[in-house]
């Protein structure tokens, strides 16, 4: 029961299409956990037969422990990607309709919406219609009926955009706090940047398929390849770049004779430093010796890469 | 049952509190009124004008056939030249000048006589004098045949043939048409319900999707719960505006009759044409006895079984038509993609009402008006034309009206459930406008 949702072997098509491809997943409670993958892998379908909207075709989706059921929509908030509001209807009485639908009383909605419209600074907004709105303010009130309820799970679909970059500060915020608070939160995004300083988890998906999953640090270090960027102090440069390159694979060498500077990448064959942390450290003053992490998004593109060799 | 009824509330008030709404909502009576006064003042001015026609004869017949009638005068002119005749016609603005000259038979006489005026005389102004003529040649033939004139004048007899059901009850000609047009006004009635308020439904849909809002409601809700709340929140709207449109254009017409003193009694023909069939129905007013048979007959019109027929068939063929219209909205991105789906919704929808008024009016129980009133799509105008009539001897026969009913609720179901499969899967597609075989193929989703 660490999970809040997991899902076994789920298939969907679209006539001849294969949207999902027997996906299985496992989302942990009380985490942020980023769904990955570029346009069109099934990232959205997905999400879609999590909230029910659509069904599988095969397989089964576990949420808090039962079977997936129409009760089950009040536990979920989902703010998708294709997001919109009725235009011509006014900010409250829009906001106090949706809350109702997801189940909330007329009392605790009215109740609740307060608390995050005087918590996001928009009060003055409740009489306004949405289209007197920006997008990027249409984007909060979204964001607020979509956490209103007080789910246990929360589903982003591309969260951030349409908004400036104040505003997603505010709302990355709003989303870890909700995190502290014990809800799990699955993020779903092409953009890979926005992965690394929120998502614990991660999930990739490509053409249908679930490629690659687990917790970001374990992915990350599986994924590092014992390269290690190095910057030198020393007199002549040059000779002993030739030295070092005779014992070990140094790549993207640079050398200003003016400043006496040497960076360069080198690869090792293990995560041993000792060796080269030894040679270094007796011919020259070490200012910097950094091991390079791949990002999501490298690690993103390596294995669709090599997934397409395979194919 | 809650969240249904949130989102019938939630349209309903969307489309009450709509700017355009109201005012079509206040503006229509208004209109109507108007149009019906207009109408009536423009038929009044046009009845009023007599037209003047210029006879020169010029031989021994029709010395007294041309006499004036309430639409029309006779001028004679005597011992003019045709071309004196001519020239005075068009100084005095006669409208036109009948030539009939002098030849020895009356044959020749009619085959040489000559209509000149200004502009071509419509054929009701030549149908008059051409009657004239018929009407003179026949008597000169039957009188070469030894008829007198006075035997002539009693072969041209009236003739009105009475009939009788087979139980001996006195039938009254024209109620057929009477009652049919009692249930066309039903069935007009249903037809324009579907057409302006399943457009609503249809362009609700439409706006759910262009504002990108139907992902958000349809992760709290099921697709069909919305749809048919929208449907049912649409027609409450229709139901209240129609109602608002009976009640003030009735008292508006009251209204205007009351100020300018017009004759409501002469007018209600023109003005209504539905609600008082009488006028335009009943060609001649009988003697009063009649007349009080024809309000008897509409008296005895089943109006308790044709008012709960009507909710039956209104409820049922509504439900129907305007899931469609919510299926293509949910299959379209823009108004403009609609109309290749539209038409042929339409299609049924006149057919039925064509059919209703050509065929019911003549043969309320004949092979078409049955066909039609059992096929579905049809069925909730056509048998409605048939059904004052009553149920059963003389009537709509029992099974026709339980196999038509029970085909239209097979038939709400299975397109229901259809439509209903379009729109789950319509919803969520942007961005292309689908073909029939796209919309297939969604079906199997």
């Amino acid at each position: 029961m660490n999970n809040i949702l997991v899902a076994s072997n789920v298939t969907k098509k679209f006539g001849d299409q294969i949207a999902l491809n027997d996906v299985s997943l496992a989302i942990p409670r009380n985490s942020i956990y980023g769904l990955l993958g570029p346009n069109g892998a099934g990232k959205t379908t997905l999400l879609r037969i999590i909230n029910q909207i659509t069904y599988p075709d095969s397989g089964e989706i576990i949420f808090d422990g039962e079977l997936l059921q129409p009760h089950h929509i009040a536990l979920i908030g989902y703010l998708p990607e294709e997001r919109g509001l009725y235009k011509s209807m006014k900010v409250g009485e829009q906001a106090l309709y949706l809350a109702q639908l997801k189940g909330l009383t007329k009392t605790d909605a009215k109740q609740k919406l307060k608390y995050w419209f005087d918590k996001l600074e928009i009060s003055d907004w409740w009489n306004r219609k949405i289209q007197e709105l920006s997008k990027g303010m249409a984007q909060k009130i979204q964001f607020i009926v979509t956490v209103l309820h007080e789910p246990k799970l929360l589903i982003f679909d591309e969260p951030f955009s349409g908004f400036d970059p104040i505003n997603a500060n505010i709302i990355k915020d709003e989303i870890i706090k909700l995190r502290d608070k014990g809800t799990s939160i699955i993020f779903s995004t092409h953009r890979m940047e926005s992965v690394e300083e929120l998502c614990e988890y991660i999930a990739l998906l490509h053409n249908a398929e679930k490629i690659l999953d687990g917790k970001l640090e374990d992915i990350k270090k599986q994924y590092k390849n014992n390269l290690f960027r190095v910057g030198l102090e020393l007199e002549n440069g040059e000779n002993f770049l030739k030295l070092i390159s005779e014992k070990f694979d140094v790549s993207s060498s640079q050398y200003d004779g003016h400043r006496k500077q040497l960076d360069f990448t080198v690869q090792l064959p293990s995560d041993d430093t000792r060796a080269l942390l030894a040679l270094l450290s007796s011919k020259a003053s070490v200012n910097s010796f950094v091991e390079t992490i791949p990002s999501a998004n490298d690690i993103f593109i390596q294995t669709v890469q090599q997934k397409n060799e395979h194919e | 049952m809650n969240k249904l009824s949130l989102i019938i509330r939630r349209e309903y008030l969307a489309k009450v509190r709509n700017k355009s709404f109201v005012i079509m909502t206040f503006l229509s009576p208004i209109l109507m009124v108007g149009m019906i006064v207009l109408i009536a003042y423009l038929t009044e001015v046009n009845d009023s004008q007599k037209r003047i026609i210029a006879v020169l004869n010029e031989s021994n017949y029709f010395s007294t056939d041309f006499n004036s009638t309430e639409r029309t005068s006779y001028i004679q002119f005597k011992d003019l030249s045709l071309q004196a005749a001519k020239d005075s016609t068009s100084s005095l603005g006669i409208f036109g000048l009948l030539h009939i000259p002098d030849e020895l038979t009356l044959e020749d006489v009619a085959k040489n006589s000559f209509f000149y005026s200004k502009e071509p005389p419509s054929t009701m102004v030549l149908r008059s004098i051409e009657d004239i003529f018929e009407e003179r040649l026949r008597q000169g033939k039957l009188i070469d045949i030894g008829v007198s004139t006075e035997e002539f004048a009693t072969i041209n007899d009236q003739f009105e043939i009475n009939t009788a059901t087979f139980t001996g009850e006195l039938n009254l000609k024209g109620i057929n048409e009477m009652k049919a047009f009692i249930g066309g006004g039903f069935g007009y009635l249903i037809m324009m319900f579907i057409i302006i308020y399943g457009g609503f439904v249809m362009r609700s849909v439409i706006e759910e999707k262009t504002s990108r809002i139907i992902e958000v409601i349809i992760s709290s809700v099921k697709p069909f719960q919305l749809m048919l709340g929208k449907i049912i929140g649409t027609s409450l709207a229709g139901i209240t505006q129609f109602s608002i449109w009976i009640v003030s254009a009735s008292l508006l017409l009251l209204a205007v009759f009351l100020i300018f003193g017009v004759d409501l009694t002469g007018l209600s023909g023109q003005a209504a044409m539905g609600p008082n069939p009488m006028n335009t129905i009943s060609p001649i007013p009988g003697p009063a006895d009649t007349m009080q048979l024809y309000a008897l007959e509409l008296i005895q019109i089943p109006w308790f079984m044709l008012i709960s027929f009507f909710l039956v068939y209104f409820i049922l063929g509504y439900l129907i038509y305007s899931s469609i219209y919510a299926a293509i909205g949910a299959a379209v991105d823009n108004e403009t993609d609609t109309q290749q789906f539209i038409f042929p919704i339409i299609l049924p929808l006149m057919l039925a009402i064509y059919v209703g008024f050509f065929s019911v009016f003549s043969n309320p129980h004949g092979p078409i008006a049955v066909a039609f009133s059992l096929f579905p799509l049809t069925s909730p105008i056509v048998m409605l034309m048939r059904l004052p009539g009553g149920i059963g001897e003389g009537g709509v026969p029992l099974w026709q009206l339980l196999v038509s009913i029970l085909s239209l609720i097979i038939t709400f179901i299975a397109i229901v459930w259809l439509a209903a499969k379009i729109y789950r899967v319509g919803i969520l597609m942007y961005g292309k406008k689908p073909t029939y075989k796209e919309l297939y193929k969604w079906l199997k989703y």
